[in-house]
């Protein structure tokens, strides 16, 4: 299994395309003719009322959902024109975590952090380190024989985390990660977000009702070295060459792209509409 | 904020005036769909067995909590519903002085009828509601979603296991409640028709022929195929939430139980049909 690192530099194109998408149902369309690209390594942040499409594009972007109309393109494969089969391969290089976590609740956090592992039949002795690993990443270690109804909100959410990158996938997608968590908890899942960003370089797309969300991962990072979160300023000018990855900024009205831009412009903004997401 | 209206002005679309003709032909058309992916589920179900992955050890625990798990409501109504028959049947023949006839009438009626159907509607009330609330609640909290997201198939792990585990199992739950219904018969006829134990068995099995066995084991493998689909297919097609999986439980319940009488029809006279010409 490659890691994100070098599977970054083998693929030359954007990680995640989409082509003027349109997706309804039979109460009409929600996205209409949504057209971007995320460069590898970029996080993406989308932002929109409820219903807008959010939740929609990221299942579009791993192949759970298919486009009426356009196409989607993911590490260089059209996904939707993919057959079910033909995307669970693709898959093993996509992490999604859901909104409530999507924790199987019949199984331990032990269980549901390997199961990705055990579907693809890895060696039992060697399941059990990366699970050990993927959950001391989230500082969930100790939690391992419980059951998901035993566990907080925001353990939960953790918990999926650790079950999208035991793969060390290329992208992930997150969805409305903070949804329902105070502000403390908030700020540890994206802390999280933050070091799988920077200490395995994957290419994000997360969908938030939370501005504070998107404008951390932009002006946040994770220093290797001293193993914690500092602002983007102060890594720049600290002893490490790393470089923060870069955050831009999607709102979504009526089903296409409102506004696309980098944190700087969504802040100087004097549109209306957008301003309300400021407040 | 200031300035901000509180009702958030939206174009009102106007909703579309139906006929009654309309209404109907919609309904139709619905219910075609929803037969055309009944049967898409159930060919499914059948083709997943001829190439891997297979999910045996989830098989394994569906036959113990369908078979294992409907053993007391199947032998318990299984003990009353001979008892019952061979005090009716009893009561009748007793008036023409034949009332060791009841033994060779019960038996016959418990093995080629009551049973096959009685056992198939028993666990279609336990079976098809659990199969369709625990599907239907993975369902909408994307646990579903989650398990393609990560690469299984949902058809090859939560279908197909159930319908194999039901199909393996109803025949044998149907001999049991066969044995145990003529022992409740043997009961009733000892204590209330005043006849002999070992008259009643002997009777009772000499009654039945090969075609009788036929035509009981077979009738539970065809109505163990019924509930189980029908359980996944409400399962994984609830729409509205919670109350969606509530409506849906209620539906497989009496659709399975419906459509394993209108089988029996059929099934019967191809029976009889059938063991006419063989036996």
């Amino acid at each position: 299994m490659t890691t994100a690192a070098a599977a970054a530099t083998t693929n030359t194109g954007p990680a995640v395309v989409f082509d003027n998408v349109y997706l309804g149902f039979d109460e009409g369309d929600i996205l209409r003719g949504v057209s971007f690209s995320v460069p590898a390594r970029e996080t993406l942040v989308l932002l929109g009322e409820t219903g807008t499409g959010k939740t929609l594009t990221l299942k579009l972007a791993a192949g759970l959902l298919k486009p009426t109309r356009g196409s989607v393109s993911v590490l260089g494969q059209e996904v939707s024109s993919m057959s079910e089969k033909e995307l669970l391969h693709l898959r093993e290089r996509i992490g999604f975590v859901f909104q409530e976590g999507a924790l199987f609740d019949s199984m331990t956090v032990g269980e549901n952090v390997a199961y990705r592992l055990r579907e693809e039949h890895v060696k039992e002795d060697e399941i059990q380190p990366r699970v050990k690993e993927a959950l001391q990443f989230v500082e969930l270690e100790h939690t391992a024989d419980q059951l998901p109804s035993e566990l907080s909100g925001g353990m939960r959410r953790r918990v999926s985390i650790a079950r999208a990158l035991i793969n060390r996938p290329d992208i992930v997608l997150y969805d409305s990660p903070t949804a329902g968590l105070d502000p403390v908890t908030s700020q540890t899942i994206i802390s999280l977000i933050l070091r799988l960003r920077d200490v395995y370089g994957v290419t994000a797309l997360l969908a938030t009702q939370r501005l504070q969300d998107g404008f951390a991962l932009a002006n946040f990072s994770f220093d290797k070295e001293s193993k914690h979160v500092v602002r983007t300023d102060a890594a720049k000018g600290a002893k490490s060459s790393q470089t923060p990855a870069a955050t831009r900024f999607m709102v979504y009205k009526d089903g296409r792209i409102y506004f696309e831009g980098d944190p700087r412009e969504l802040y100087s903004t004097k549109d209306p509409y957008l301003r309300r997401f400021l407040v | 904020m200031a300035g901000t209206p509180l009702q958030i002005e939206r174009e009102a679309t106007p909703e579309p005036k139906l006929s009654v003709v309309d209404v109907l032909v919609d309904s139709l058309k619905r219910w075609v769909f929803s037969v055309q992916d009944y049967s898409l589920l159930s060919a499914r179900s059948i083709k997943n067995l001829a190439t891997g992955p297979r999910y045996f050890q989830d098989t394994l625990d569906q036959m113990d909590d369908i078979g294992v798990g409907s053993l007391p409501i199947v032998l318990i109504s299984g003990f009353f519903i001979g008892a019952v028959m061979v005090l009716q049947t009893g009561s009748q023949f007793t008036r023409f002085g034949q009332a060791a006839l009841t033994g060779d009438i019960v038996a016959i009626a418990l093995v080629r009828e009551l049973g096959p159907t009685l056992t198939g509607i028993l666990v279609a009330g336990r079976c098809s509601s659990g199969i369709a609330s625990e599907l239907g609640s993975m369902l909408v909290t994307e646990q579903v979603d989650a398990m393609r997201a990560m690469g299984t198939d949902p058809s090859r792990k939560l279908i197909t296991p159930r319908v194999l585990a039901t199909v393996l199992m109803l025949p044998l739950l149907t001999a049991l409640n066969d044995f145990v219904g003529l022992l409740g018969g043997c009961v009733a006829s000892v204590f209330s028709l005043r006849l002999g134990a070992v008259e009643f068995w002997t009777r009772a099995i000499k009654a039945l022929d090969f075609a009788d066995l036929m035509q009981g084991f077979t009738k539970p493998m065809v109505y163990g195929f019924i509930l189980a689909t029908v359980g996944c297919y409400k399962g994984l097609n609830v729409r509205g939430g919670t109350q969606g999986v509530g409506r849906a439980t209620t539906q497989a319940v009496v659709l399975a139980s419906v459509m394993i009488i209108a089988a029996d029809l059929f099934l019967t006279k191809l029976a009889l049909y059938l063991g006419d010409k063989l036996f």
